[in-house]
This record gives structure tokens, sequence and C-alpha cells, in this order.
């Protein structure tokens, strides 16, 4: 699995992200987060899962969303933040969707809010961080390509690009349970489950 | 509790106290359980966690799992994780262990990925069909799954409850999918988000079981956590040849309130259909009717089971014609598909289903499937209008979305 909430030059710490943003609108749902036919991919097998990666949103209509999410022949996007209108992640149960951004390089997602699936399977695997806009509508005050910031101890993210601040609802107890890579980690951390050594 | 008033809660709150499954209530709304049965479908991902730790499952009596959605196909992936799952349920001694072994009477398609079944299952958001029995259903992804798996338990918030109130006579032309199409253009897709869904009124009653499935399946088009019929004589009928355990039905209490009611008087509804691209873009089929359509679905678990099959052979069998439009007809189950060509057809001098299908042209996009967002049957920019049987049927006999009344009045 790619590594997560490293520090990097373009993060200052563990807990921001930093740059360029991919804008959608509402109700992008798992056909267009990640297609049916590319989920006979198995995540745990590291050439599958970065495969997976590189199909992320290629199911977005071209019309609508003329920049590609990944440079065609990459396997990973350059836009570590998305950001959404309502309801991202509608549809159907597949863990891919959350998992092919997450492969694919996203870090977190910023939206209204969320099909409620979407946001346990985040939550679950650990791969990125589902956060919701105190605002409604921050979609359409953003373009794609714009440089942001996400920070997850303030609860802020900002549009350098803009200049423009949004308030974020705190993550709240899914934090630590994505922090430490998902559910089962978090289970074996605190104890709820036999850790490996003792499995 | 976060995000929820008191009294919402107090609904959800008797009903998990009464089925004795809930052992600690936690502040900040959310709540612990063991789980009385966890179904699960072939997600490798899951298994592979298992093997990995050599760990046991909580119970092996207690996970039911049924290899599906990647089934019959020539994929070497998707037989790949039946094997895997296959595997697992050896290891680990799964007790209920539906696998599909003899598949030498199906023809694998390399062009199909895979079926998707009626599954009473967990990693689909599509359990929320079991809400018919008057279970709690509800999707989970396979991490969540896997975790279900080896503890028997699993962290859920419990949702406040909307109320769908649908009396009067179901008119002949309508089915239960017209209903569900009505509700979600009405609270549109994410209406129900983080909620359950409740439906009860003198039309639901007189639903038959795979009506009420149907009514269910799509409660998650509308961000439903789960939808629940509650448990009649309907529902004790059909249960009556299909379990020796005793069960106890838990119901909402007198004193129980609900975040919205919504009452609907279903003799004064029409045929609809959900155009292009969600499931909550809702318009009546008759206008549409200048749409010119490529081909039929009728399928899937909204709408392929046996019922939905009796319901469009009525339709081709009241026009006598042939479909106008490559015509696709897709068994939700195996024994759906034996029903297709053992049941007579009312009203039709004992003919079958299959035998109504091939004399109306169809092979063994209007469709009677869940979701018609872009992509979801293949191209992109494919047009997907979603409808009931009978809507179905009716569209294949013009070659345009058609009203199923041109037929049966």
């Amino acid at each position: 699995m790619a590594p997560r909430a490293t520090v990097s030059p373009s993060s200052p710490s563990p807990t921001t992200y930093h740059g360029p943003c991919y804008v959608l609108g509402d109700n992008i749902d798992t056909d267009q987060i990640i297609p049916a036919e590319h989920l006979t991919l198995v995540p745990s097998k590291p050439d599958e899962y970065r495969k997976l990666g590189s199909f992320a949103l290629c199911g977005l209509p071209s019309t609508t969303y003329p920049v590609p999410f990944i440079h065609p022949g990459a396997d990973v996007t350059r836009f570590p933040i998305v950001i959404a209108g309502a309801n991202f992640g509608c549809g159907s149960s597949r863990e891919h969707a959350p998992v092919a951004l997450g492969a694919a390089g996203v870090r977190a997602v910023v939206a209204e809010y969320y099909a409620r699936i979407f946001f346990r399977n985040s939550v679950a695997t650990g791969e990125i961080y589902p956060l919701e806009s105190e605002e409604t509508g921050i979609w359409k005050e953003c373009d794609t390509g714009d440089i942001v910031t996400v920070n997850l101890a303030e609860n802020l993210l900002v549009n350098n690009t803009t200049g423009k601040e949004y308030r974020l609802k705190p993550i709240g107890d899914a934090g630590p349970v994505i922090e430490a890579g998902g559910i089962f980690a978090y289970a074996r951390k605190t104890g709820m489950i036999a850790s490996a050594s003792t499995a | 509790m976060r995000r929820w008033s008191e009294m919402a809660w107090r609904r959800m709150e008797s009903v998990w106290r009464k089925r004795g499954v809930c052992d600690k209530i936690e502040k900040g709304g959310g709540l612990r359980h063991g789980r009385e049965r966890d179904f699960a479908q072939s997600k490798l991902e899951t298994k592979q966690r298992f093997s990995r730790r050599r760990s046991k499952v909580w119970d092996r009596e207690k996970i039911v799992i049924i290899p599906d959605h990647y089934i019959f196909t020539s994929d070497e992936r998707a037989n790949r994780n039946v094997d895997i799952l296959r595997d697992f349920c050896t290891e680990q001694n799964i007790k209920y262990y539906y696998d599909i072994k003899d598949i030498g009477n199906f023809r694998a398609n390399p062009d199909y990925k895979g079926v998707c079944h009626i599954a009473l299952a967990q990693e689909d958001s599509h359990t929320c069909n079991a809400g018919a029995f008057g279970q709690f259903a509800s999707g989970i992804g396979n991490t969540d799954a896997g975790f279900v798996m080896g503890t028997g338990k699993i962290l859920l918030k419990v949702p406040p409850t909307m109320r769908f109130i649908l009396d009067g006579e179901m008119p002949k032309y309508l089915l239960a999918k017209d209903l569900i199409l009505q509700i979600i253009g009405e609270i549109t897709v994410a209406g129900a988000t983080y909620k359950s869904m409740e439906f009860v009124g003198s039309t639901v009653e007189s639903l038959n079981m795979e009506e009420r499935m149907t009514l269910c399946n799509m409660v998650v088009e509308a961000g439903g956590k789960n939808g629940v019929v509650p448990v009649d004589k309907t529902t004790l009928k059909y249960l009556e040849d299909k379990t020796t355990l005793t069960f106890e039905p838990v119901y909402s209490d007198d004193c129980a309130r609900f975040i919205q009611e919504y009452k609907f008087d279903v003799s004064k509804l029409e045929p609809l259909v959900a155009k292009p691209h969600s499931p909550d873009n809702r318009a009546l089929a008759r206008e549409c009717k200048d749409v010119k359509i490529d081909r039929v679905y009728i399928g899937s678990c909204t709408g392929g089971k046996t019922e939905d099959f009796l319901a469009a052979a009525k339709v081709f069998l009241a026009s006598g014609k042939k479909v106008k439009v490559p015509t696709f007809l897709v068994p939700a189950t195996q024994k759906v598909w034996m029903d297709i060509y053992g049941l007579p057809v009312p009203g039709s001098g004992g003919k079958t289903c299959s035998q109504i299908f091939e004399e109306a042209g169809c092979e063994v996009c209007v469709s009677t499937t869940n979701r018609n967002f872009p992509g979801r049957m293949g191209h992109k920019e494919g047009q997907v209008y979603l409808a009931s049987p009978y809507t179905a049927a009716a569209s294949a006999l013009t070659g345009y979305v058609t009203d199923p009344r041109e037929f049966l009045l």
C-alpha cells in the first residue's frame, strides 16, 4: 500500500495536505469513481493496487470534466485534494472507490457530505480523509488546478489561488481510525483485537 | 446524540434493544452489537486478510457466503476470486457456503463481467433489499465485513426513521418499482442519507414479498441506510416453508416518532421512469413516449425476480406481437430461471414465461435495474431510463419509452 500522511517537501506536516485540487460537482457516484469492469483487481496485490489507482475517476464524462484526473499514461494523479459537492460517493458499496482514489494519490476529499457507505469505506480502509465543509457550494468557487491547503488540525481549507478560506467540520472519531491506517490497524493499536504478534 | 433528535433516536433504539443484540449503546450515537448473521459475497480482499494472519472467523455458523457478481464468466480474475473464496470457506469450515461449482449448464460469455443476483448480502449496497422481511439490512464494504467476520461486532450510528405511508388500491398497471421511483423522485438521491426508510400503509400490506423487496432494494438510491416493511401475515406465510427456527418480529412502538412522514395516494399514481442520469430524475412514462430506445433489460436484483418476469410476460401476452428492440431477460437466481421455464402465466392458457418471451422475440436502455448514473451499463455516454417490468416490456414492444397502459387496459 502507498504510504499515507508522510511528510514531503510540499506538505509542512502530516496533518496538512497541499497541492492542486480537482473540482467535481454533486452526486459523483461510484461508477464514475471506479467503473465496475475494474473491480476484479485486488488491492492487496501492489501491482493491482497501482493499476486500480490508474483508473480512478475514469468514469467521469469528459464533456463535463475535460481535464483528465490522471494524465494519459500515468498511474497517479497530480491532484492530492478533491473538492466536491453534495452526496459524494453515492451508488454502490464497492470499497474500490475510496481505495482507487487513495491509490491514485488523493489524500483528502472535501465535499458537502457523503453517501454513507462511501464514508464508512473511506474510514475502514484509511485510504482518504472524507472531510465535510461547513458551507455548501464551495466547489463552485474553486477551479481544477487551484492550489489549496487542507489543514486537519485547524479544520480549514485554504484556496491559495483565490485567497478564500473555508471552515471544515471536524473529522471526529473517524480521524484516529484513518490515521492508524484503517479499522483493522486501529483495532489492533487500541487492543480491540489481537496484534499480529499475538494472533 | 450528534446530528439526530432524541425522539428519532428512541424509535430505532426500541428496535435495537428488543432484538437483544445491542449490548451497549454508546454516547455519541455509536453502538456495538453482536451480529446475528453476516453474509459475505466473494470478496477476495477480506479473505486474504484472514489467511495472512491465520485468524479464525468469530462464528462459523453465523456467516453465510454466496459467490455473486463475478460468476459464470470467462474472466480469469473473476474466477480467481471464486477459487480463493472456496479455499477460505474450506479452511474456516464455514457451514453455510453456497458454491457454484456445477456450472456445466451455463455458457460463459466472454463479454460478460458477471451477473448480479438477488443476494441477501452484506457486501452489496442492495443488501437493504432484505428489509422487506422486517430485518435491519444494510450494505457495507469489504473491510467492514472482514472486521465483522473476525469480531462479530460492528460500530454503527443508529439512524432516524422516515416513514412512507402508501395507501389506496394499487392500479393494475403499477408495480412497486413505480412506487419507489415516485418516492426517490420526491426526496432526491440524498433525501434519506443516514436515515432508515419505513414503508407502511394499506398498499404496502397488499404487496407480495417480491414487490416489497423491490421497494426496499432501492432505498440506497435515496441514500438510505436501510429500508423496512413491518412483518405481517404475508411475511410469515412466505417464511413458512423456509425455516423452522423461531424468531420474534420487532415493530415500531406506539410512541415512536419519525423525523419525516410522507403520504401517498397510490390510486392516483401513474407509471414512471427515472430519466438519465439519476434515479431521482422522475418523469411520467407517457411523457417520454418520443424517446426512441435501443434495447431493454429486464433483470438484476431489483427487477429480475419471478414476479417481475410474470409482469413482463403479462404485457407481452396482452400485445401478442414481437419486440422491436433487442430485449435481454436476466433471471436474478437459478430458482427464478427455473420458474420462468416452469410456472404457467395466469391468463395464458398454460404458457410459461419462457414460451411467451420466445414468441415475443426476446433474447433470454429501458432497464429494470436500480441505477442509471453515467457508465453504469457500459458506455459513459449511454442513456439509461429506469422503469418497472411493465414499462420495460411495453417499451420493448414499441421501440419507444411506453406507458404500459397501452397494453394493459
